[in-house]
């Protein structure tokens, strides 16, 4: 968590104060370090629910269960984050909040396939069953996401063709790209300790009726 | 294979006997078709390079409503218990039940499309199209829906129903409007079929698998 705070602290004073400018963007091309890490993230959370989801129905792990379960919702803010921030840059770049641009489209689509994910899992009364419920729609999803993301691609570039030519990241500088990869650590890092905190509180919640949580419970009252 | 058409005939029957179910899907596809002239404007100009992406818009929000016939009542009769438990695999029973579904649904929803589209003033090109894209992509959408719906099923609320398929639904109707755009320029439109048909083989192989497994899943 610390590390995570400090990669982060770091990575964005570089960012922000220590990057040149860019050429042609001026300023604004400065919210990449938020945008890129989380559009990376939306996608890295995803493949670890689907992972998590493949040895829910394979072993039945109990802790991939929560594992999945729990990256569901931070996944989903990874990526709204994404298109929030990708959208605040494309208001003074493109001039619009919105195009129908093939990575917008195929993003806006993930947000709704964990959306869904998140709402099967709280339909159900008993958590396992959710668990493996939602492992399904999950491994369905990473099936999908591959088709999604190449007919959006077609479908996009037969009705216009070229208007927005991305952020060209073969030719980034160095002192930009630095930065950049300090904020993916830093977004990394912040991934795995709140996920272990959510899991931890996952846990403690379903275990809530069994002897160790309430001796834990009452040990750590009488020390406090 | 003697089993596969005996739950194919078993509900068939069940839905011949209960008619009004049958017509109710076509009835809505059909007002809603009515309500896009109502909304934009009689102008025939206006309608005719929408009509292709209404029809098949209305087309799968009509089978994201009766997808949920497919296990329902089974469900509720306990039928399903009876499958699962059945010498014969689920998966080929899942698949019968799909094939059953999309007889009864799917294939008068083309018919009925091919209609309005003809009413809606396609030309003969684009109704070719339509009819195509339709036959290859109503199975998907049955298949896809059914693992959905098998997740599910006796769950309160059919929004959640509805969240879950419409993403899944997407490339299907990405392929369907890029052909159908080609059919109206004059242009081929084979990329776009094989890769429906692609898309349909996929499904017809993977998604029994995993609506069986959600079977499982729900009844254990």
């Amino acid at each position: 968590m610390w590390f995570a705070l400090l990669c982060f602290v770091t990575g964005l004073y570089g960012g922000l104060v220590m990057a040149p400018a860019d050429y042609q963007q001026g300023d604004s091309f400065r919210i990449i370090y938020i945008h890129v890490p989380s559009a990376w993230m939306s996608l890295f959370v995803y493949m670890v629910i689907a992972v998590n989801s493949a040895i829910v129905l394979i072993w039945r792990v109990k802790i991939s269960e929560v594992i999945a379960r729990s990256s569901a919702a931070l996944g989903a803010s990874f990526t709204f984050l994404a298109l929030a921030t990708g959208s605040i840059w494309g208001k003074p770049m493109w001039g619009t909040w919105w195009v129908w641009d093939a990575r917008l489209t195929s993003e806006l689509i993930l947000l709704f396939l964990y959306l869904g994910y998140i709402a099967l899992q709280s339909a159900f009364e008993d958590r396992r069953v959710a668990a493996r419920a939602g492992a399904i729609l999950a491994l369905v999803g990473v099936v999908n996401i591959p088709i999604i993301k190449y007919s959006v691609e077609w479908w996009s570039t037969l009705h216009q063709p070229a208007t927005i030519s991305k952020i060209g990241t073969p030719s980034i500088h160095i002192d930009m790209l630095i930065p950049l990869l300090l904020m993916t650590i830093a977004f990394m890092c912040y991934f795995f300790s709140v996920l272990l905190v959510r899991c931890r509180s996952e846990i403690l919640e379903y275990e809530s009726n069994t002897a160790w949580v309430k001796d834990l419970l009452t040990n750590k009252g009488s020390a406090a | 294979m003697y089993t596969f058409f005996t739950i194919v005939r078993r509900d068939l029957l069940i839905a011949f006997r209960n008619r009004y179910e049958l017509i109710n899907p076509l009835m809505f596809f059909i007002m809603v078709i009515v309500l896009f002239p109502l909304a934009i404007g009689s102008d025939r100009q206006m309608l005719q390079p929408l009509t292709a992406g209404m029809i098949w818009v209305t087309a799968l929000l009509a089978s994201t409503l009766s997808l949920e016939a497919i296990f329902r009542s089974d469900f509720e009769d306990g039928s399903i218990e009876q499958f699962t438990l059945a010498n014969y695999p689920l998966v080929g029973l899942v698949l019968a039940k799909v094939f059953a579904h999309w007889l009864i649904t799917g294939v008068p929803l083309i018919l009925v499309a091919l209609l309005v589209g003809g009413f809606l003033a396609l030309n003969d090109a684009a109704l070719f199209c339509l009819l195509l894209t339709l036959l290859l992509g109503t199975p998907i959408l049955s298949l896809i829906g059914a693992i959905a719906v098998a997740l599910t099923i006796g769950l309160r609320g059919g929004m959640l129903l509805s969240l879950l398929i419409l993403p899944l639904y997407m490339p299907v109707l990405i392929f369907a409007m890029l052909a159908m755009n080609n059919a109206s320029d004059g242009l081929s439109i084979a990329a776009e079929l094989y890769f429906l048909a692609g898309i349909l083989v996929l499904a017809l192989t993977l998604s029994p698998i995993a609506t069986a497994a959600a079977l499982r899943i729900r009844l254990s």
